[in-house]
């Protein structure tokens, strides 16, 4: 297959239909926007269903529909639109439905900006609805992984039988790359427990996230808990950058991590030792190679687009061993390489 | 090359008209003691010729932009001063239009003075690697839908086939023939392939025209 030059949006909308998802719902909203528009173009074509439903709370009420049917579904938006899903996506966890939500982030909160944030980590990574529930969060920072990642996050959401979440920034959204499309797969559920009809054959399969007894809600939650231990145990996912001899750690992701990868450039060039961890997979958190990597280090930097939301993780995974100290920007700014390398000559300078 | 008063680069969205503008309206620069670049693109929130506003500023070219680009405002409105790029034919004007249809919507109440005067160049801009215009069947169907919501015909083509910086001399030479059967379908003429400088002199093509690319600060070094 040869690249093409693609959107970030662009390859989220391709790589899913890829995936073999035929049902989009959605409703327009900066920066995302060229994932509906693409989805708009393409369903037609190919048999699919593109729907601009009447509002974010409906879309994501449609993917349910599609979800307890079998099939893969998906909706997507940006900050403001994603907070209006919510009640929507605890729904979905609650009935142990499989789907893709994409937040492709813009400044918050309120109707904030349409430039580029990362200020919705908590919303994603620690649940914005009601309920005990985890969501999988991959956080792409190329166009490739925004075609790969959504693969990924459709595959991982029916192995679990759980919504998973693409969590982008608007720059990845709107930035253009180079892309090689994963090749196009015909999708086959086999998932025993979808409402399709029993034609007399089987038992009534019931999708529902309500319990009247409460002994049996709460063996589902305890149920939940141990397929989120698997998740944890098993599909962690980063990628370390030059941190073998690393004195100074920053962990990053997304844009932030594309920006701290120059930043660390130039740290090398001046004699620091500088490397970088990017969790690909924001729940489950990379906690693991965190701690691990707290032993050898003088200190973390997180670089976020928010007002430190990572960095809550960050600590609670190293313990406290060393400090961790924040770099960011908000309301749609972007740290820019010269602020992440100043940070990282403070903490060799030894302030912290 | 015959400069026109106006030259507009249309097409479909991320095929490379906001650089190739740039670039476009420094040549101009050189020849000509006014210039204007204004940016009619009011559909893409981000990557606008604003970007370049440094750039621009220091080659003495004059910029008309919406006041509300790369702001939080996502509002589509473009300046009065727009109507004076049009209007006032004392400067030499350089149009980026927005990307596909939805963008080239907003050329339709400047496109009466335009054709009044008679004296431009609507260039389509195509990029064979992006993946809804792959072929010239798909091009055309894109260049017809801008035709029809800017209310100008094109005039010409610019094959600008790139993969951004995976780019190679074939990548250019396979736009290039697609470029030819999207002229012959069109019955409009390839002006030129624009490439990226420090592969221009690779290109054995006959109408190479070199241009640089604005750098983005997320590009690793």
């Amino acid at each position: 297959m040869a690249k093409v030059l693609m959107k970030g949006n662009e390859a989220i909308a391709e790589a899913a239909i890829r995936a073999g998802c035929r049902h989009y719902f959605g409703y327009p909203i900066t920066p995302q926007t060229e994932v509906a528009a693409y989805m708009s173009k393409r369903m037609p074509k190919i048999g699919g269903t593109f729907l601009q439903a009447e509002s974010e709370i409906s879309a994501v009420n449609m993917v349910y529909g599609v979800a307890s049917a079998g099939l893969r579904a998906m909706t997507s938006s940006s900050s403001p639109g994603v907070s209006l899903k919510q009640e929507g996506i605890s729904y979905l966890a609650g009935c142990d439905l499989p789907a893709l939500i994409v937040n492709v982030q813009r400044g918050g909160p309120g109707l904030g900006g349409i430039q580029p944030s990362q200020s919705d980590y908590f919303q994603a990574t620690k649940g914005g609805g009601h309920g005990d529930y985890h969501l999988i969060v991959l956080a792409p920072a190329s166009v490739q992984e925004m075609a790969d990642l959504t693969v990924k996050a459709f595959d991982l959401a029916d192995k679990y039988r759980m919504p998973a979440m693409l969590l982008a920034d608007g720059t990845m959204g709107q930035m253009m790359e180079p892309v090689e499309l994963p090749e196009p797969a015909e999708y086959k559920p086999d998932k025993p427990w979808t409402v399709t009809g029993t034609e007399n054959r089987r038992e009534h399969n019931i999708v529902n996230s309500l319990y009247l007894v409460p002994e049996q809600l709460e063996q589902k939650n305890l149920e939940r808990y141990e397929k989120y231990a698997s998740v944890e145990k098993n599909e962690v996912m980063y990628e370390e950058y030059m941190t073998d001899d690393a004195d100074i750690c920053v962990v990053a992701f997304g844009i932030a991590a594309r920006v701290s990868k120059n930043a660390i450039t130039e740290a090398r060039k001046r004699g620091i030792k500088a490397g970088l961890i990017r969790p690909i997979t924001l729940w489950p958190f990379p906690s693991g190679v965190i701690r691990k990597t707290a032993d050898k280090v003088k200190g973390f930097i997180s670089v976020e687009l928010s007002m430190g939301q990572m960095i809550e993780d960050i600590r609670l995974a190293e313990e406290c061993k060393k400090p961790v100290t924040l770099c960011s920007r908000v309301g749609g700014m972007i740290p820019s390489p010269e602020e992440v390398l100043n940070a990282i000559i403070k903490m060799e300078g030894g302030e912290n | 090359m015959n400069f026109k008063r106006v030259t507009l680069f249309a097409g479909h969205y991320g095929s490379g008209k906001t650089n190739l503008a740039v670039n476009w309206a420094i040549d101009l620069k050189k020849r000509f003691d006014r210039v204007v670049i204004a940016d009619l693109d009011i559909v893409n929130p981000y990557f606008r010729t604003k970007d370049s506003a440094a750039l621009l500023k220091a080659h003495g070219i004059e910029t008309v932009s919406s006041e509300y680009a790369n702001s939080n405002v996502d509002l589509p409105a473009l300046p009065s001063e727009m109507y004076g790029v049009v209007q006032n034919r004392l400067r030499y004007a350089v149009l980026d239009i927005g990307g596909d249809d939805r963008g080239a919507y907003a050329l339709g109440r400047f496109a009466p003075y335009i054709l009044e005067e008679n004296d431009f160049e609507m260039i389509f801009v195509a990029n064979f690697c992006r993946p809804l215009t792959q072929n010239a069947a798909d091009a055309y169907e894109v260049m017809r839908e801008i035709e029809h919501a800017g209310g100008i015909p094109f005039t010409g083509i610019v094959n600008n086939t790139n993969l951004s910086r995976l780019t190679v001399p074939e990548t250019v030479l396979e736009g290039s023939e697609k470029a030819e059967e999207l002229s012959r379908l069109s019955g409009l003429p390839i002006l030129f392939n624009s490439v990226e400088r420090s592969l221009a002199g690779l290109v054995d093509l006959k109408n190479v025209y070199p241009i640089d690319i604005q750098k983005k600060y997320y590009e690793l070094y």
